[in-house]
């Protein structure tokens, strides 16, 4: 049986929520003053939004989701990234197949 | 409104087969009512089996239901085998075509959902938790529940027969045409809430058998350390988990379309019906891994067991496992080669599938090399393992040139593919699930089976398997397409006329295993297995007592090697005498389960039928159901040291008698 009364799961404390707050309002702000501004042509701003959007993705799992491979952390992480897999592989080859079968009908 | 909902006199069917079939099942039906009401069994029943929450008593009757649509599903096929015998030369036959289409529908889904799924999780239910050495699964009300969930499909399944009809859509039920505007009856609708139901009760299982593996391996066995049996269930499990919600989501989206006028997968109004193809295969194809995944695993034990030797190759058959189930995750476009996507798209799922050969080729070996020098011993299932060995190479290899886009293009929907899929599936999974069947009998029911009789049956199964789909490979090259319901082609007739003499070898294969069945209930007392381990096992499941004490492990044991009985036993520790046994903590049974499972069964059947007010108050009902049980206080209890010390001392003195 499980054991209930032990929960090796850290809830973070104060500063780590802290910290994920700040690097959060950080990584909001840098897209949102990119595209405020107007000076960067149209790939340069998709490509800043992507990535300050990715690193957020890590910093929301990391401080707020609590996700990490400590021994008792890496079975909670390892799902994750399981499910993640299964997600991108059956959504971006079913949006490849339905793509190309849609352009095949094109001819 | 209507109270019953689209239900009336005109659901019974006037079919002169169904009503013969239905008054056989009506008086085989009140026959057994009778005889469990004269021998006051209902109480004993509901108490002990129904609302049992032990996975062995669980997977015993998962393994009933298999067999009892088995025989279901057999029927269907004897009868489409029979009739393309006779509808040859532009005869019509005796089933007409709109029967003959539901027969050909629910062959495939009971086989596969009601017959496979059930069988391999039953077997998985016994063993998995006794090879790990736990007492119960991580959740076993859960357990319970998704037993329940299975039956409640199965039972949809059958009332289908007698009220209403099938889907004649073939098992996929590909819309347009399992749309509600070319199928307008509730077969389609019968078909949905069958699989649907049961199928959250399979991603249940799912769950439920990846957190036991995680959290209640015995003190001592690491992942890598679980017998090979535990791991294929486990990537079997891995695959239920990632690809059953997909089914689901694919039929609530087909369920939208026929009862809501959504339009996910019409012809107009913005839908696209290759979407559920290819959700449905993107589900399909890790789903035949689901079945045959398990049944290497069995193959695997049985081959070391009965060779006397460890496994060869331990580690790579967890790797190989793990390489077909990431590939066979990847693959499902090989369904539908000609639906029309890119070359691109086809090459690259074709190369993926034929990948996986490679996997399973590394597997043969394994068991090759592990039976090379061994001393084999020619058991029931050892004859079932070599029968797969050499019937699942050929399926593989019509696979390999199945998967080749070009061939398939040829090949596709023609009896070929026919003949393939039954050559994997029959030769790999359900000679699994009979070899698994006679090796862990004893071990689940505590005596033995004729093997006489068990030979008998394998070799049925074998010759009136190559009888009955050899021909249809000869078939599929010669132009004949799959679910036709006549035929007028002399060349073909010859070919028919085999795979139809195929069909009746393998029905006296399944007759001498029930009659194998039979006999061994009635020999019961002379057959008995005392000792608990009759094969010179390797695992700890041959550790206990034939069936295992309720509890299985009156004390937890320390493992300390891959073959952890074997082990036990050359260093003389096997057998070992406590002085003191410790409480063991145990769940209860609960009627929990069997109740939400009629509730599921009331609530798919007012569905079908539209019934809404029925639909609702099953369903606020199960919701209730299910809050009840999980504010239910009284879920446990303790075995005391004393009862534990009994059964452990009865135990040991039958072993030490021998």
């Amino acid at each position: 049986m499980s054991q209930h009364d032990h929960d090796a799961h850290s809830h973070g404390s104060v500063s780590s929520y802290v910290v994920g707050f700040v690097l959060s309002v950080i990584l909001t702000v840098i897209p949102f003053w990119a595209v405020m501004t107007s000076a960067f042509d149209r790939a340069t701003l998709f490509a800043i939004i992507v990535v300050t959007a990715v690193v957020q993705i890590v910093v929301h799992l990391k401080y707020f989701l609590h996700l990490n491979f400590t021994k008792e952390g890496k079975i909670d992480t390892l799902s994750f990234i399981f499910t993640a897999i299964v997600i991108v592989m059956v959504v971006a080859l079913s949006i490849w197949i339905i793509y190309e079968s849609v352009l095949m009908m094109m001819y | 409104m209507n109270l019953l909902g689209k239900l009336s006199w005109d659901a019974i069917p006037h079919d002169p087969i169904v009503l013969v079939t239905l008054a056989v099942v009506a008086v085989g039906g009140a026959a057994l009512f009778v005889f469990m009401t004269l021998a006051k069994k209902w109480g004993w029943l509901w108490r002990e089996w129904l609302t049992s929450v032990d996975h062995k008593r669980l997977g015993i009757m998962y393994i009933i239901l298999a067999l009892v649509m088995l025989v279901r599903g057999f029927a269907d096929a004897i009868m489409m085998r029979t009739q393309l015998a006779v509808a040859t030369n532009g005869s019509e036959g005796y089933l007409p075509p709109h029967h003959y289409d539901q027969i050909f529908t629910a062959h495939g889904v009971i086989m596969i959902i009601f017959m496979a799924m059930p069988f391999m999780i039953g077997l998985m239910n016994i063993i998995v938790p006794l090879q790990i050495g736990a007492r119960d699964v991580a959740f076993p009300f859960l357990n319970n529940l998704s037993f329940w969930l299975a039956v409640s499909g199965a039972l949809l399944v059958n009332i289908s027969l007698g009220l209403g009809e099938f889907a004649m859509t073939g098992w996929v039920a590909y819309p347009p045409l399992s749309g509600l505007e070319f199928s307008p009856g509730t077969g389609v609708d019968y078909y949905i809430w069958a699989l649907q139901i049961s199928g959250i009760g399979t991603t249940l299982t799912g769950v439920n058998f990846l957190i036991t593996v995680l959290k209640m391996r015995t003190p001592g066995m690491k992942l890598m350390d679980m017998p090979i049996f535990t791991w294929t269930c486990t990537w079997a499990n891995v695959l239920i988990v990632a690809s059953f919600p997909i089914l689901t989501a694919a039929l609530a989206m087909l369920t939208l379309d026929r009862y809501l006028d959504f339009h996910f997968f019409t012809n107009d109004l913005g839908g696209n019906s290759m979407m559920y193809i290819n959700l449905f295969w993107a589900w399909g194809h890790p789903e035949v891994y689901i079945l045959v995944l398990p049944a290497f695993g069995m193959f695997s034990e049985i081959v070391s067991t009965f060779s006397g030797k460890r496994l060869f190759g331990h580690k790579s058959m967890i790797y190989a496992s793990g390489v077909i189930s990431l590939l066979g995750f990847i693959v499902w476009l090989h369904h539908f080669f000609t639906m029309g996507s890119s070359a691109n798209v086809n090459a690259f799922f074709g190369i993926m599938t034929m990948i996986i050969a490679i996997p399973t080729g590394v597997k043969l070996f394994n068991w090759l090399f592990t039976m090379y020098k061994g001393r084999i011993r020619m058991e029931v299932p050892m004859y079932w393992v070599i029968g797969f060995m050499i019937t699942f190479s050929i399926g593989g290899m019509t696979g390999v040139l199945l998967a080749i886009p070009g061939a398939d293009y040829v090949l596709h929907n023609s009896l070929f593919l026919i003949a393939h899929f039954h050559n994997t599936i029959i030769g790999g999974a359900v000679f699994g699930y009979l070899a698994g069947f006679a090796f862990w009998f004893p071990k689940a029911m505590g005596f033995h089976l004729d093997p006489k009789l068990g030979k008998v049956s394998f070799w049925c199964w074998f010759i009136g398997f190559f009888l009955a789909f050899m021909p249809l490979y000869v078939l599929g090259f010669m132009g004949m397409t799959r679910r036709l319901n006549h035929t007028d082609n002399p060349d073909w007739n010859v070919w028919l006329y085999i795979a139809a003499v195929g069909a009746f070898v393998i029905a006296i294969g399944i007759g001498a295993f029930v009659l194998q069945l039979i006999l061994g209930f009635k020999n019961k007392d002379k057959n008995l297995d005392k000792t608990g381990d009759p094969w010179n096992g390797h695992t700890l499941e041959w550790s206990l007592a034939s069936p295992p004490q309720f509890y299985n492990f009156a004390k937890l044991p320390q493992v300390e090697d891959l073959d952890a009985f074997t082990d036990m036993k050359e260093k003389g520790t096997a057998y070992q005498r406590h002085a003191s046994y410790e409480p063991i903590h145990m769940p209860s049974n609960t009627n929990a389960g069997p109740i939400m499972g009629l509730l599921a069964t009331a609530m798919g059947f007012a569905l079908i039928w539209h019934i809404w007010w029925l639909a609702g108050a099953s369903f606020i009902g199960l919701i209730v159901a299910f809050i009840c049980r999980a504010y239910a206080s009284n879920t446990d209890y303790y075995v005391q040291p004393d009862e534990v010390a009994r059964i452990e001392n009865a135990h040991l003195d039958n072993v030490a008698k021998g």
